[in-house]
């Protein structure tokens, strides 16, 4: 059992989820993952990780409650606790293991959207601890769906923000943005990191390549085990078969076949719905007398 | 003198039955049934079983003790090689083996030995011994893996003194026993946890969750935690794949993906949160146990499942008794078709699966006759869900993780016949080391390095 050691909402549906987990603390990475399991007959869902602290022997995860799985998690809060946290999980961020003073001489971009700002954020504070100049823009719908932009802020060297409807910061599309950025604002990158939405990750790629400027992106696929036993999180990378979870989670943007990733995280869809609307009702109080919920 | 009376016939569940639940198929002897079926071992002089299982049970002995009823004397006789009886006796290739080698199997039928281990292993199970645990020696060993390699080295360990922890990075003890071997041939309440029970009497600490390689790594263990000798039992769990055309379509996965939702996460319960998908028709690519495993396991979630096999019936690698139980519930087998691409619909999900007829040549380097492919033989097997059960290798999570621990081309950690690896104080054994093979072979090699580790700390 993981104890619970705080639980914030972030914004609707966004919980942030502190737990005491020593050895992950310990060992966590920017650019790694862990994998939650609710309660004794939940799922494994992975998550990305949002902050690790390895005095407090803590970790924390943003939670977007989208599937039954994940609202179960979403519902538990400080003195309950998790029946499973594994990690830390996947390759970490190929600039941890770079030279110092090369990472130094170089500007990084990151565009994060949604609820994938949690995992850019301790990318982003490493990156500041060791003396590396860091380029932040989040995205999200509307100004009460940012998350982490003080957080964000006290880490960036600059700090953007885009919103779908204009209610904070720029208005519009974060590749919008980053272009703007980048043929008006005169600003050069020489690295873009794109967390978020497959289909964000996907046109942040397409707007980096105009630029050529080099992207990578972390996948958030389907997974089971997390560790390579399962393969259902293969992705296509440069023709090639990869574990998302292994070989991953990030990868050459530019090598991702994102048509095929998105098409993938769809394959329990009809699954999870069913099992979501079950649960809802089965909350509501309706038992089914025709065994439809069995 | 041996009775000459045919092989006592184990009672099994109904196939048209069993086909719909996840229930064991086998229902095992009786104590009169085992005894009658004791009785038909000849107690030979050389006794050929002996040598052909691959940890050398005295079989005959057992059986011996089996015939006047006395079962714990049995049970005795098997402990003295075996740790995991009533699993063995359940999974082991027996026709392979021991009655493979059995005299009676000449002219007619062998000694049903795996059955009666299995019900001296289960007997066990039910009357677990007391066992004085001896004083401490004060020196550690963690063990990485709770499959059988590591449940086998894990338990001789305790038995000599040692403080064992065993660190499994799933949620659940068991690995493959857990993961791999569905309900319906290996209970995971009634067998497996009762043997990791047994394992933790010995005062074997487990932790679960934490993954050698990520989490720790073995240089922390050694170095920061303080353990004296690591084995590594880290089994064979990557899958592996054909890499022909359209195989990351949705409905296609691997037999590892599809057996670990039914297995380990229960989705075959509605009560467990995680989703299983069969669709209508399943073709199961591959011929082994795990294929055989995966397609009765799509048959009891309600598909029409497939085998297909690009060799004949004859090389086929399963278990005798799984083919047979298969067939009985109903799985057709295509052999001598080999999958050249699958096909799918406009949305990326699969609709089909393009095969090839292939004929037997020549032997190949496993002394099996290689298929070959018949031209212009190509036909469509229609179907929504393909799974690939085509073998595993190991984690390469340790191995890259590890210093100096030497690793062969096929990814397995190199190690000697005591489990001693390129590392000082790092034993490993079972798939990891070997590559996929069976449950005995691990439980062996874990009690192997046991002995190994032992001498190495004495030193």
């Amino acid at each position: 059992m993981v104890e619970i050691l705080s639980r914030e909402l972030l914004a609707e549906n966004i919980w942030q989820t502190k737990v005491y987990a020593p050895r992950i603390a310990k060992s966590a990475k920017p650019g790694q993952f862990i994998i939650v399991r609710s309660e004794e007959r939940g799922e494994r869902i992975p998550l990305t990780i949002a902050d690790y602290n390895a005095e407090e022997g803590s970790i924390t995860m943003v939670t977007q409650a989208l599937g039954a799985s994940t609202r179960k998690i979403v519902a538990k809060g400080a003195g309950e606790s998790f029946s499973d946290v594994a990690g830390p999980l996947g390759r970490p961020s190929d600039f941890v293991a770079e030279d110092i003073n090369e990472l130094r001489k170089k500007r990084f971009v990151f565009v994060a959207g949604g609820v994938g700002t949690a995992p850019v954020y301790p990318q982003v504070k490493w990156l500041h601890e060791h003396g590396v100049e860091v380029d932040v823009i989040i995205g999200a719908k509307t100004k009460d769906m940012l998350i982490y932009t003080d957080k964000m802020r006290a880490v960036a060297t600059n700090l953007y923000i885009a919103t779908d409807d204009g209610s904070e910061g720029f208005h519009g599309l974060v590749t919008t943005l980053l272009e703007t950025l980048i043929t008006e604002k005169g600003k050069s990158y020489d690295c873009c990191v794109a967390i978020g939405p497959m289909i964000m990750m996907k046109f942040v790629t397409l707007t980096a390549k105009k630029f050529d400027l080099p992207c990578v992106v972390s996948l958030n696929a389907l997974m089971v085990d997390g560790t390579g036993m399962c393969g259902a999180c293969r992705v296509t990378i440069a023709g090639k078969t990869k574990f998302t979870c292994v070989d991953g989670p990030e990868f050459n943007a530019y090598d991702v076949d994102f048509d095929e990733a998105m098409r993938r995280q769809g394959m329990y869809r009809t699954q999870e719905q069913r099992a979501a609307a079950i649960a809802a009702e089965r909350a509501a109080g309706h038992k089914c007398n025709i065994g439809l919920d069995k | 003198m041996a009775n000459k009376i045919p092989r006592v016939p184990v009672r099994e569940q109904d196939p048209a039955l069993r086909a719909t639940n996840f229930d064991e198929v086998c229902l095992g002897y009786s104590l009169e049934e085992a005894t009658l079926e004791a009785s038909r071992c000849l107690n030979c002089k050389n006794p050929r079983c002996v040598t052909a299982c691959p940890v050398g049970i005295q079989i005959p002995h057992f059986i011996e003790a089996l015939k006047g009823g006395d079962v714990k004397s049995a049970a005795d006789i098997i402990a003295q090689d075996s740790s995991l009886p009533s699993i063995c006796g359940r999974v082991c290739p027996q026709e392979s083996q021991c009655e493979g080698s059995c005299i009676l199997g000449i002219k007619g039928e062998s000694v049903a030995i795996g059955k009666l281990e299995r019900f001296v292993g289960d007997w066990r199970l039910n009357n677990p011994q007391q066992v004085a645990l001896p004083q401490s020696n004060g020196k550690r060993v963690a063990i990485v893996g709770s499959g059988p390699a590591g449940l086998a080295c894990a338990s001789d360990l305790a038995k000599l003194g040692y403080q064992v922890t065993v660190f499994e990075a799933l949620h659940e003890v068991g690995g493959v026993l857990v993961y791999g071997i569905p309900e319906f041939r290996l209970p995971k309440k009634g067998v497996v946890a009762k043997e990791v029970e047994s394992v933790k009497r010995l005062g074997v600490k487990f932790e679960t969750d934490v993954i050698v390689g990520r989490t720790v790594t073995i240089d922390s263990l050694m170095d920061e935690e303080g353990f004296d000798a690591v084995f590594v039992g880290s089994g064979a769990g990557l899958p592996r794949f054909m890499g022909i055309e359209g195989e990351n379509l949705n409905g296609v996965l691997s037999a590892n993906e599809f057996l670990t939702r039914a297995n380990l996460m229960r989705a075959y319960d509605d009560e467990y949160d995680t989703p299983i998908y069969v669709g209508q028709r399943v073709v199961v690519v591959g011929g082994g146990n795990v294929a055989m495993d995966a397609v009765r396991t799509a048959k009891r979630l309600g598909a029409e499942a497939t085998i297909v096999y690009r060799r004949s019936e004859a090389e086929l690698p399963a278990r005798v008794e799984e083919v047979h139980h298969a067939k009985e519930e109903g799985i057709e087998f295509r052999m001598l078709t080999n999958p050249t691409r699958v096909i799918g619909d406009e949305k990326g999900w699969v609709t089909g699966l393009n095969c090839v007829r292939m004929e037997l040549g020549e032997p190949d380097a496993s002394g099996r006759r290689s298929p070959i492919e018949v031209a212009g033989s190509d036909f469509e097997i229609a179907c929504d869900v393909v799974i690939m059960a085509l073998g595993t290798s190991p984690n390469p999570l340790i191995a890259s993780t590890t210093a100096n621990l030497e690793t062969s081309r096929r990814g397995c950690i190199v190690a000697d016949e005591f489990g001693r690896t390129s590392r000082k104080g790092v034993f490993a054994g079972g798939d990891t080391v070997t590559g996929a093979a069976t449950v005995i072979l691990a439980m062996g090699a874990g009690r192997k390095a046991a002995a190994a580790i032992d001498k190495y700390l004495q030193q």
